[in-house]
C-alpha cells in the first residue's frame, strides 16, 4: 500500500464547540488528562493477536518475574509500589500475597475477580476485552509470587465478549509456553481457567465468589479466615480485581518507585472511573489518584449536557454514596471517598444533574440491594427491604417526619449486623443523600413536591397552550389516549387519563417544548389541565429529561 | 422443548460425579434450551452425584436460570445506574405495555420474554437495551417501537 504521509483530517476529532479538528490524541480534551497505565493499550493492539501485546512490551514483565526475581523479592517490590485493591476495599495487594505466601496448606490458589457487578462500572469489561493478556500476565507474576499453580477468573454472564476474549487470550498464552507447564523454560507451572459466573451481584464479595467456583450458591462467610489463608476448598488464595492484577505487569517491568510516584501518600498509580450519566464526555477515564472530582467531571467530562446544573456524582455503586456540588473539589482517594461517606468501590462515577432526583436513586440502590441480598443476614435482607419500602413511602407523597428517623435508625443496624461488604456498604446511598441533599426528602415529605419533578406520583404533564403548535405528535405518541385536541389548536392531556410515562414529553419537537412537568397544585390530584399549565408558569418547572 | 435423554447425557457426561461443575452444566443446558426443565435438573443431580435440593438452590439463587420456558425472542432493558438517570425505567415500562407483560414474564404465546438487568456494562450507551443479542444504545420508546415491529415482522428464527 502506498502511503503520502499526508494526516486525514476527515478522520480527525472535532470538538463539538471548535471548528478545528485535533489531529492527536493527547491534544483531546477528554484524554489530555488521563494518564493510562491499565488502559495503555486499548484500541492500540489487538486483543486478539498475542504478538501484538508482546510488541508493546508485553510478557516482559513475566520473563524478569520468573528469571531473576525471587518470590520475595516480587512482593517486595508490589508491596513497595503501594498498589491497593482495585476492587474497591483497597486492601494492600502486597500484604495480601505476603499473608497467602506464608500461611501453611497447599496447593494454593489464584482467583481473578472479573463479576463486575457494580451497576455503571464497565473497566473491567474493558481490560479483559481490549488487554486480555495484562491480566494473564498479573497473574502468572503473582502464582511466582505466593506459589500457586491454578488460577481462576470468574468473570460475569452478562459479559460475553470478555469471556470470549480470555478463552483465547489463554489459549494463545499458553501455545507460546506463557501458561501451563515450565514456563519460559524455568521449571515453574501455572495454569488459568475461566469460570462463567451466573447472574448474581454478591458473587462478586470474595468469599461468595469461592463459593461460586467450588460450585454452589454465593453465599458470603465469615471473615476471618481470609481467603488468603482458608480460601478455595479451605487452600491459601489469593482474589483480586482485574484491575489490580493488571497493574501487577507495569509495576514489575517500571519499577516499584515508577509507580509510588503517581498518585497520593496513600492511594498510589492511576484508578479508572467509568464517568457516565449526565455528562458530555461518557466513557472510561484513568487519571492519577488525587485528582479532584472537578477536574474529572468539567475537564475531563466537559460538563454537563445542555446547559442543567450539577447536583451530584454517585461514586461506588450500591455500595458508594452521593458526592454533592460543595465538595467537588474532594481529592480522589481511597481515604478522602470514604471520609465522604463514600467509597472508591470499583470506580463507577455517575453524574446527576438537577433533573435527577435524590430520593429516587436513594430507593433506586436500596431496591437493588434489597433484590441481590443473599439472604444470609436478616439485617441485610429484611432491613434493605424496609428501608426501601420507606423511601418508596416517600417518593409517593406518603411520608411523615417519622420516615427519615426511621432510616437513620436502620441504617446502622443494617450496616452492624451483615456479614459481607453488600450488607455493610447497602445504606450508603441512603446516609449521603440523607447528608447533602436532606431538603430534598423534607421536599417530599412535608411539601409533597418532588423539586427535581422525577417521582410520577407528585408530578403532572401539561401542554403550554402558548408554545402548542397542535402537531399531532403528541396525541399520536400517548399510549393512553389522554391527550386530545385538533390539527393546528393546542392540545390538552387529561389528568386523569396520563400515566405520566413521559412520552409526550420526548416527542415533542425541541423547537416547540410545548410539553411540561409540573408540581401539580394540590399535591395527590393532578387538577384539572388548565391549572397544571398555569402552574407551569411558576418557578417549579422542568423541561427535559 | 424438551431435551432429549441423549441430549442431557451429552452434556452432562463430561462432568460424571464432579460437584464443582454444577454451575456450568446448568449453563450449558440454559444455553442450549434457554431454560431448566425439572426433569434435566433431576438428571443433573444424578449424574454429577449432587443432591436434588442443592441443584433447586443454585438453579433458583442465579439470575441467568430460568424454570420457565422463555420466550422465542428475548427483550432485555438495562437498569444499571446510568440507564436509570437517563431514563430506564420508562424504557422498560414502555415494552412492559407494548407486549402486555410485566418484566421477567413471557407472552402466551411463547414469542416474546421479557428481561430487565441490573448493569450491562455498556453505560456510556445509556439507556440500553437488548433484543436477540443485538445491543441498542440511546434507546427511545420510538426507536423500540421500529426494532420490535421488525422482530415481528421477522417471524420466527
Amino acid at each position: 500500500m502506498k502511503t503520502k504521509g499526508r494526516p486525514v483530517k476527515s478522520l480527525m476529532y472535532v470538538p463539538p464547540d471548535g471548528k478545528e479538528p485535533v489531529p492527536k490524541m493527547k491534544d483531546i480534551e477528554f484524554f489530555k488528562h488521563q494518564r493510562l497505565i491499565v488502559l495503555r493499550n486499548r484500541g492500540r493492539i489487538d486483543p486478539e493477536r498475542i504478538d501484538d501485546y508482546i510488541a508493546y512490551d508485553g510478557y516482559a514483565a513475566l520473563a524478569r518475574a520468573l528469571t531473576e526475581m525471587t518470590p520475595e523479592g516480587i512482593i517486595a517490590e508490589v508491596s513497595a509500589a503501594g498498589l491497593r485493591g482495585r476492587g474497591g476495599a483497597g486492601f494492600p495487594t502486597g500484604a495480601k500475597w505476603a499473608v497467602c505466601r506464608r500461611a501453611p496448606g497447599t496447593p494454593r490458589y489464584l482467583v481473578c475477580n472479573g463479576d463486575e457487578g457494580d451497576p455503571g462500572a464497565f473497566m473491567d469489561r474493558s481490560v479483559l476485552e481490549t488487554d486480555p493478556h495484562a491480566v494473564i500476565e498479573g497473574m502468572v507474576i503473582g502464582a511466582k509470587a505466593v506459589g500457586a499453580a491454578k488460577g481462576f477468573l470468574y468473570i460475569r454472564n452478562e459479559y460475553p465478549l470478555a469471556l470470549a476474549c480470555m478463552e483465547t487470550a489463554i489459549g494463545q498464552a499458553r501455545e507460546y509456553g506463557l501458561l501451563g507447564t515450565d514456563i519460559l523454560g524455568t521449571g515453574f507451572d501455572f495454569d488459568v481457567e475461566v469460570v462463567r459466573g451466573a447472574g448474581a451481584f454478591v458473587s462478586g464479595e470474595e468469599t461468595a465468589l469461592l463459593a461460586s467456583i467450588e460450585g454452589g450458591r454465593a453465599y458470603p462467610r465469615q471473615r476471618p479466615p481470609y481467603p488468603a489463608e482458608r480460601g478455595l476448598w479451605g487452600k491459601p488464595t489469593v482474589i483480586n480485581n482485574v484491575e489490580t492484577w493488571a497493574n501487577v505487569p507495569s509495576i514489575i517491568r517500571r519499577g516499584a518507585a515508577w509507580f509510588a510516584g503517581l498518585g497520593t501518600a496513600t492511594s498510589k498509580g492511576t484508578k479508572i472511573f467509568s464517568l457516565v450519566g449526565k455528562i458530555n464526555n461518557t466513557g472510561l477515564v484513568e487519571v492519577p489518584m488525587g485528582i479532584s472530582l472537578r477536574e474529572i467531571v468539567y475537564g475531563i467530562g466537559g460538563g454537563i449536557p445542555g446547559g442543567r446544573d450539577f447536583k451530584a456524582v454517585q461514586i461506588g455503586g450500591p455500595s458508594g454514596g452521593c458526592i454533592p456540588k460543595a465538595l467537588l473539589d474532594l481529592p480522589v482517594d481511597y481515604e478522602s471517598l470514604k471520609s465522604a461517606g463514600g467509597m472508591m468501590g470499583s470506580g463507577g462515577m455517575i453524574v446527576m444533574d438537577e433533573d435527577t432526583c435524590m430520593v429516587d436513586i436513594a430507593l433506586y440502590f436500596l431496591r437493588f440491594a434489597g433484590e441481590e441480598s443473599c439472604g444470609k443476614c436478616t439485617p441485610c435482607r429484611i432491613g434493605t427491604r424496609e428501608m426501601a419500602r420507606v423511601l418508596a413511602r416517600i417518593t409517593k407523597g406518603d411520608g411523615t417526619g417519622d420516615d427519615l428517623i426511621k432510616l437513620e435508625s436502620l441504617a446502622p443496624t443494617v450496616k452492624q449486623g451483615s456479614l459481607c461488604g453488600l450488607g455493610q456498604t447497602a445504606p450508603n446511598p441512603v446516609l449521603t443523600t440523607l447528608r447533602y441533599f436532606r431538603d430534598e426528602y423534607e421536599a417530599h415529605i412535608f411539601d409533597k413536591r418532588c423539586p427535581a419533578l422525577v417521582c410520577k406520583d407528585l408530578i403532572a404533564f401539561a401542554i403550554d397552550p402558548a408554545a402548542c403548535v397542535g402537531c399531532f405528535l403528541c396525541k399520536k405518541a400517548c399510549p393512553t389516549g389522554a391527550i386530545s385536541g385538533e390539527a393546528g389548536k393546542v392540545h390538552v392531556i387529561d389528568a386523569k387519563a396520563c400515566i405520566k410515562c413521559g412520552i409526550c414529553l420526548n416527542v415533542c419537537p425541541p423547537k416547540v417544548r410545548a410539553v411540561r412537568k409540573t408540581t401539580p397544585a394540590i399535591a395527590g390530584a393532578a387538577g384539572s389541565p388548565t391549572s397544571s399549565t398555569r402552574a407551569a408558569a411558576s418557578p417549579k418547572t422542568g423541561e427535559g429529561r | 422443548m424438551h431435551p432429549s435423554k441423549s441430549e442431557l447425557e451429552a452434556l452432562t457426561e463430561k462432568s460424571k460425579g464432579q460437584k464443582r461443575a454444577l454451575i456450568q452444566v446448568l449453563q450449558d443446558i440454559q444455553d442450549r434450551i434457554h431454560w431448566l426443565p425439572a426433569k434435566a435438573l433431576e438428571h443433573v443431580a444424578r449424574t454429577l452425584g449432587v443432591p436434588l435440593v442443592q441443584v433447586y438452590g443454585v438453579a433458583t439463587f442465579y439470575k441467568s436460570f430460568s424454570l420457565e420456558p422463555r420466550g422465542r425472542h428475548v427483550c432485555t432493558v438495562c437498569l444499571g445506574t446510568a440507564c436509570h438517570v437517563r431514563g430506564g425505567q420508562a424504557l422498560l415500562e414502555h415494552f412492559e405495555r407494548k407486549l402486555g407483560i410485566a418484566a421477567g414474564r413471557t407472552t402466551p404465546d411463547g414469542k416474546f420474554t421479557l428481561e430487565r438487568v441490573n448493569c450491562l456494562g455498556a453505560c456510556a450507551l445509556a439507556p440500553l437495551a437488548v433484543i436477540d443479542g443485538h445491543y441498542y444504545g440511546r434507546m427511545s420508546e420510538a426507536k423500540a417501537d421500529s426494532v420490535l415491529a421488525g422482530v415481528r415482522k421477522d417471524g420466527d428464527p
